[in-house]
């Protein structure tokens, strides 16, 4: 018997679409070209640098020249972080980020911290989201950065980062946004947005891996993290990787055509069902972040009385890709920080499970795995000391 | 990061599920760490003749407590509590170094059910 393939787990990496894989081929050996260099190959190459860094921008509302292209998210977040700090004026100041952030944004304000920086770190509510008045109630004299993310990878909740960056500007505080899961998801207009700093990566808007991008509002003063030939305005040094760049432009256009042509709205639909479909299948579960403020692809439970990491392998033999914030599952004896942050305790985040749905994901694909998850369930539950037998 | 031996007693366990009347039983683990294994007994002349378990856990709880109930099947309490959790990781063939813990959970499970037995005659029940 064959079995349905069904990847849930778009929120830790998305397939290069097959428009943007083709966009890229032709810039490993056709065009070879340096950007940077003064010949034909290296024009051709350069045009289709600028040509990215328009797509990208286009995507956010943002300005070509506010682009920077990074190795990738994590580095995006250093780079916005630790590019702020070592400003000679900004040294050992304050900043405030919040408990849930991806561990690019968490640990590198942790490390600043540990090199004299003061730091501020968030709790979050039930939800795993902070609040306006939190900021507020966080701001000091010195205080330089804000740092938090738009959406969430783990439990899907946005943030309100429209109030947070009206707060920063009134303040005359940097707002950096991580929007790493929800570019090219959720519109995004930085002419509106008040937002000076913004975190990008390609790979989970159907673009390749190794490339991000950092928005940078003008005027925005920012140390380079590399130094060297002084690529990319002087923030980011080293020849460009032109197939990736090249990809992260057709990924954002694509991205731009997905918000408007109803994708995303569909989408939600599948979202919506999958949750519904798995809180009335399953006694004893409960849907982690925010019902409705939440990414449109984004879906992530407990379930009672059985582990994360047991109830991923049995997915995976059944075709079912997903992924879990268990202890068991991150290598560590201690389940997913974010669920902790959010209150829920050790027993319940052990239970953790995420699926994420992507721009191919079918209403077969979602029954298929609502089934299979009941049966999974089911089946753990028998062999759990914890479970209802029946 | 497992391999089939370990896939086969998770995805298959054998020897799942509560005894009936079992003569004895050992718990060990908690949930706060992730792992619960649970080791029912049923015994007669001092030899094991029936065994099962339940566990709360990822993968490898499952398989070590899954195929440390076949090694101790059919021995004497005295023989089933010279287990060790090598002997488990050895018959599973190898397990990841971060889930060796799970093949210490098996040992204590069996040594666990076996306490409970003495506990149970030596107080004339």
């Amino acid at each position: 018997m064959s079995i349905r393939k069904v990847y849930l787990d778009h929120s830790a990496t998305t397939p290069v679409a097959a428009e943007v894989l083709e966009a890229m081929l032709p810039y490993f050996s056709e065009i070879p070209g340096n950007p940077n260099s003064i010949h034909a190959w290296g024009q051709e190459a350069a045009k289709a640098l600028k040509k990215a860094r328009e797509q990208v921008a286009a995507l956010l509302g943002a300005k070509p020249e506010e682009i920077i292209f990074t190795g990738g998210g994590s580095e995006a977040d250093n780079l916005a972080i630790k590019g702020t700090a070592l400003l000679e004026k900004n040294r050992g100041k304050h900043l405030i980020t919040t408990a849930v952030e991806h561990h690019a944004v968490l640990d590198t304000c942790r490390w600043l911290e540990e090199q004299g920086f003061s730091l501020t770190v968030l709790p979050v509510n039930s939800y795993g989201q902070v609040t306006p008045e939190q900021v507020r109630g966080a701001l000091r004299e010195d205080t330089f950065l804000v740092s938090v993310m738009h959406g969430n990878n783990e439990v899907g909740s946005l943030n309100p980062v429209a109030k947070i960056g009206d707060l920063c500007r009134e303040r005359g505080v940097l707002f950096h946004v991580d929007a790493v899961q929800t570019a090219g998801h959720l519109p995004i207009n930085l002419q509106e947005l008040p937002v000076d700093l913004l975190t990008l990566s390609a790979h989970k808007m159907y673009g390749p891996k190794g490339i991000g991008a950092l928005y940078v509002r003008k005027k925005t003063p920012l140390v380079p993290l590399v130094h060297g030939g002084g690529q990319e305005f002087g923030l980011r040094s080293g020849t460009e990787s032109m197939p990736s760049i090249v990809g992260f432009g057709a990924a954002a256009a694509l991205g731009a055509r997905r918000l408007q042509d109803g994708s995303v709205e569909e989408e939600k639909r599948l979202r919506d069902l999958l949750i519904r479909q798995v809180l009335e299948r399953n006694d004893e579960v409960i849907l982690t972040g925010h019902p409705e403020e939440r990414l449109p692809y984004h879906t992530s439970f407990c379930i009672h009385h059985i582990e994360g990491e047991a109830i991923l392998l049995r997915l995976d033999a059944l075709g079912i890709g997903a992924s879990s914030g268990s202890a068991c599952t991150s290598g560590s004896l201690e389940p997913s920080y974010v669920l902790l942050a959010m209150g829920l305790d050790h027993a319940t985040a052990h239970g953790s499970l995420r699926m994420t749905l992507g721009k191919d994901t079918s209403e077969e694909d979602i029954r298929y795995t609502a089934e299979n998850l009941q049966e999974v369930v089911r089946v753990l539950r028998k062999m759990s000391p914890f479970g209802r037998k029946g | 990061m497992y391999n089939d031996k370990v896939r086969d007693y998770f995805l298959n366990p054998r020897n799942v599920g509560a005894l009936e009347n079992p003569d004895a039983v050992g718990e060990v683990g908690n949930t706060t760490c992730g792992d619960v294994m649970k080791i029912y007994l049923k015994i007669e002349n001092e030899r094991i003749v029936d065994i099962s378990f339940e566990t709360y856990g990822c993968a490898a709880a499952i398989a070590t407590s899954s195929i440390a109930t076949e090694m101790v099947k059919g021995k004497t309490l005295d023989e089933a509590v010279q287990l060790k959790n090598r002997d488990v990781i050895q018959a599973l063939g190898e397990l990841p170094p971060e889930k060796v813990h799970c093949s210490v959970l098996a040992e204590e499970a069996i040594k666990a059910a076996v306490e409970d037995y003495r506990k149970r005659t030596a107080s004339g029940g």
